[in-house]
């Protein structure tokens, strides 16, 4: 397994994605080792962990699958872009891989793709990439960085087989690199309940508390702030909001290089004293934004999956969420709008906040759903498809 | 032992809401598409189901009933559909008219609205059930003498108000649970009620054909009218066989292919071949047939889905808001004495808007278990509760004017 972060080193969805899947893998009888570019500082009982470089510095690695944006300019700290960061990646990856046996290449993500093609040149072996998103969905739905397109699109060329995170996502690389449908397997992203922390004790955001207890609603969104999340949108729809009704308070929490743009934008909207940035969180407070809230709101532009919203659910908060997202082909107990549709999401966000009955019955049927989830499915679907291409080699 | 049919259809179609959002709420009081291009436009779905369903069924029912003088129907049919069809087919509303005209059809009484009022406000349960009676006279020249109510929604005390306002016959779902050891297959009188006699469907017979025709998957498939026939004659007790279904089994529920203008083509002629068979209009079978028995149905028993109860309508929280608020209302709009405010309520009120907002089998993905015009029973309820808040200012408007005069 070829990967670019792992939980605690994460900086989104990708790493916790991967992580759960493994989980999930191994249980259901995959022996995995997983190679990160940087030295794990955690390791678990169910797969081997390597590092394929002594860092143990993940940051200048960890926001980087997402900022796929940048790596024609920056080098940051860093003496190296993405682009090289990907180079070395893959030359120790192969160095790495000269003492291992393994079936299977299974590579998350395209900065991985290249130590997959290598892996197979080197070893003969079969390649499976696992598209977590594509650099559309990372420009917001515009065709984004050129060089990181061609990556995406030679790789899944060559592969031996691609796993999609959602249906749309499965359409978008039809679309945009003219792969064949037919070698392109969708493979939900889930949550296991069983693994999931629930949030407990004293919620961390005293002051929303008390604004909650004077009558207000809180509105909540996680992510990064950076253009594919739509929060310009939400920011747009939040005003209507506030004109119907005052007491309601914007909760963004996350960080990105959007995020002045979108503190001008609530001063420019005439809502900054609605709206607060708390930066990214993890862990207690990350939960507790998503319990404190009366609904979580992901109004994404282009989103592969977008696991928030069932987060949320097992919180106990009901969602809206753009159709532009994969969650949207399975989470079905929520609230649903176009991206682009600013009148439509003010209109619902109204609605709902003045309905603590449809609040109420959305988070109890979410939670139902919520409660069935597992990776169980994904993991037999993608284990059968090991069995067929190993197969296939031998 | 002779044997007769009830051969009953319920004819209804809702004013669907057109999309309708907050900031339309005190500026624009049209709720209801009537376009011929809008997406929920009502005229478009009326358009649809006549030329699917209503005309090509009442085309067949004129040809049975010229064919054979022994056959009779029974009929309901909604003020909400009255209406619509004089606005978009009036040849539809001829076609019902001509059948009527045999006068082998009879019309049973509801609520104009097809509301569930008769749980919320009886004053105007008995309003909607008058303005009913006095459409079916006006276009039919018919006085219903039987009840039905909304989604056959029936206990002890619709019975006896039935019973109380002269109607000789109520009609209620033969739902096991509440019959006991009795067959549906006789008439009944409720509990509490002196002279009404209750009929009550047979839903195995009934649901055969209006859920399971055209089901391959059924052990019954294909179902011909012989099979159908030699299961009422294998029956073991009864006088009567009330088969109560939608209209819109015919050609709509159940598709034109899949045999089921056939079937209706050949039910009267091999029924009424066999000796001691017989097609009953209500009114024939309540003069005619002894009451078996008391029935006491203390909870609500409805003709929708497994629970046959009020749940698909008002089963969570978001349908108990909405009609609640809905019927809140009711004191300031009636006393506007405007009647596009007081009718617009009233259309509000037809239960298909509660159904819509039925979460019952959503999470489970089965979106076929029901009809909608929504994505989700979400959108439903903040669609509804948008053209809601609208209703509420209009009539909030009428009372600030009040308050002024008195304070002049």
């Amino acid at each position: 397994m070829l990967g670019w972060e792992l939980p605690p080193h994460n900086s989104g969805g990708l790493g916790v994605a991967c992580l759960q899947l493994s989980k999930a893998l191994a249980s259901s009888g995959a022996d995995i080792s997983f190679i990160l570019p940087y030295s794990p500082t955690a390791g678990y009982d169910f797969m081997k962990v390597l590092g394929a470089s002594d860092s143990t510095a993940p940051l200048p690695y960890a926001t980087g699958v997402y900022e796929s944006y940048k790596y024609l300019t920056a080098g940051g700290s860093f003496d190296l872009d993405l682009h090289d960061q990907q180079e070395l990646y893959a030359r120790r990856v192969g160095l790495l891989a000269e003492s291992m046996e393994f079936d299977i290449v299974h590579a998350h993500d395209w900065l991985t793709f290249r130590a997959a093609l290598l892996l197979r040149e080197k070893r003969g072996c079969p390649i499976a990439l696992h598209v977590h998103s594509i650099e559309r969905d990372r420009a917001g739905g515009c065709e984004g960085n050129p060089l990181v397109r061609e990556v995406e699109a030679t790789s899944m060329l060559l592969a031996d087989h691609v796993f999609a995170v959602s249906e749309r996502t499965k359409q978008m690389i039809v679309d945009d690199y003219g792969i064949p449908a037919d070698k392109i397997e969708v493979a939900h992203n889930s949550i296991d309940p069983d693994i999931f922390e629930f949030s407990d004790g004293d919620n961390s955001y005293h002051y929303l508390k008390y604004l909650k207890d004077k009558g207000w609603r809180v509105v909540a969104n996680a992510g990064r702030l950076t253009v594919q999340k739509g929060l310009p949108h939400l920011l747009a729809a939040a005003k209507q909001v506030v004109a119907y009704n005052p007491q309601t308070v914007f909760l963004i929490v996350g960080d990105g290089e959007q995020k002045e743009e979108l503190i001008r934008l609530a001063a420019d909207n005439g809502i900054a004293r609605n709206v607060i940035f708390t930066g990214f969180q993890r862990g207690q407070r990350l939960r507790d934004a998503f319990s404190i809230a009366d609904l979580f709101v992901m109004p994404s532009i282009s989103e592969p999956f977008g696991l928030t919203p069932f987060e949320a659910a097992g919180y106990g908060t009901p969602s809206l969420i753009s159709y532009q997202s994969g969650v949207s082909e399975i989470l079905r107990s929520c609230l649903k709008v176009d991206f682009w549709d600013i009148d439509l999401m003010a209109s619902k966000m109204i609605g709902a906040l003045r309905s603590q009955a449809l609040l109420d019955e959305l988070s109890r049927n979410a939670r139902i759903e919520f409660e069935k989830l597992s990776w169980q499915q994904t993991a037999e679907k993608i284990n059968n498809r090991y069995q067929q291409l190993a197969g296939a080699y031998a | 032992m002779s044997r007769s049919i009830i051969f009953y259809l319920h004819a209804h179609q809702p004013w669907r809401l057109r999309d309708y959002t907050i900031f339309e709420a005190t500026k624009s009081h049209n709720y209801f598409d009537t376009d011929d291009t809008g997406s929920n436009s009502n005229r478009r779905v009326i358009e649809k189901v006549a030329a699917k369903s209503y005309l090509p069924t009442n085309r067949k029912l004129k040809h049975l009933l010229d064919k054979h003088p022994e056959f009779k129907i029974n009929l309901s049919i909604t003020g909400l559909l009255l209406e619509q069809l004089e606005a978009w087919a009036p040849d539809v509303l001829a076609s019902f008219q001509e059948l009527a005209s045999t006068g082998r059809l009879e019309i049973a009484g509801e609520t104009y609205y097809h509301s569930l009022a008769f749980f919320y406000d009886r004053p105007e349960f008995e309003r909607q059930v008058e303005q009913h009676k006095q459409k079916i006279q006006q276009l039919f020249g018919q006085t219903p003498a039987v009840f039905r109510n909304t989604e056959l929604a029936y206990n002890n005390e619709l019975g006896q108000w039935a019973d109380q306002a002269g109607f000789k016959g109520v009609l209620a779902e033969g739902w096991d649970p509440v019959l006991g050891w009795r067959s549906p297959n006789y008439l009944y009188r409720p509990a509490g009620a002196q002279n009404i006699k209750l009929l009550l469907k047979n839903y195995r017979l009934s649901d055969d054909i209006a859920f399971r025709f055209g089901n391959r998957d059924w052990e019954g498939w294909p179902l011909t009218v012989d099979k159908f026939v030699n299961w009422i004659n294998g029956t073991d007790h009864g006088e009567v066989f009330n088969l109560f279904m939608d209209y819109e089994t015919f050609g709509e529920h159940q598709w034109e292919d899949t045999g089921i203008f056939d079937f209706l083509e050949d039910l009267p002629e091999k029924w009424l071949s066999q000796p001691g068979r017989s097609f009953m209009n209500f009114s024939e079978a309540i003069d005619k047939l002894e009451i078996k028995d008391d029935i006491d149905i203390q909870n609500t028993v409805t003709w929708a889905d497994t629970e046959r109860d009020l749940t698909a309508w008002l089963g969570n929280s978001m349908q108990q808001e909405a009609i609640k608020a809905v019927y809140d209302l009711g004191g300031t709009i009636m006393a506007s004495g405007d009647w596009q405010l007081i009718d617009d309520w009233r259309r509000l009120q037809a239960s298909d808007h509660f159904y819509y907002m039925c979460t019952k089998w959503f999470s489970d993905g089965d979106v076929h278990a029901y009809f909608s015009p929504y994505k989700s029973p979400y959108d439903a309820f903040l669609n509804f509760m948008n053209v809601y808040h609208d209703l509420r200012w209009r009539a909030s408007v009428f009372q600030d004017k009040i308050v002024q005069k008195e304070t002049v």
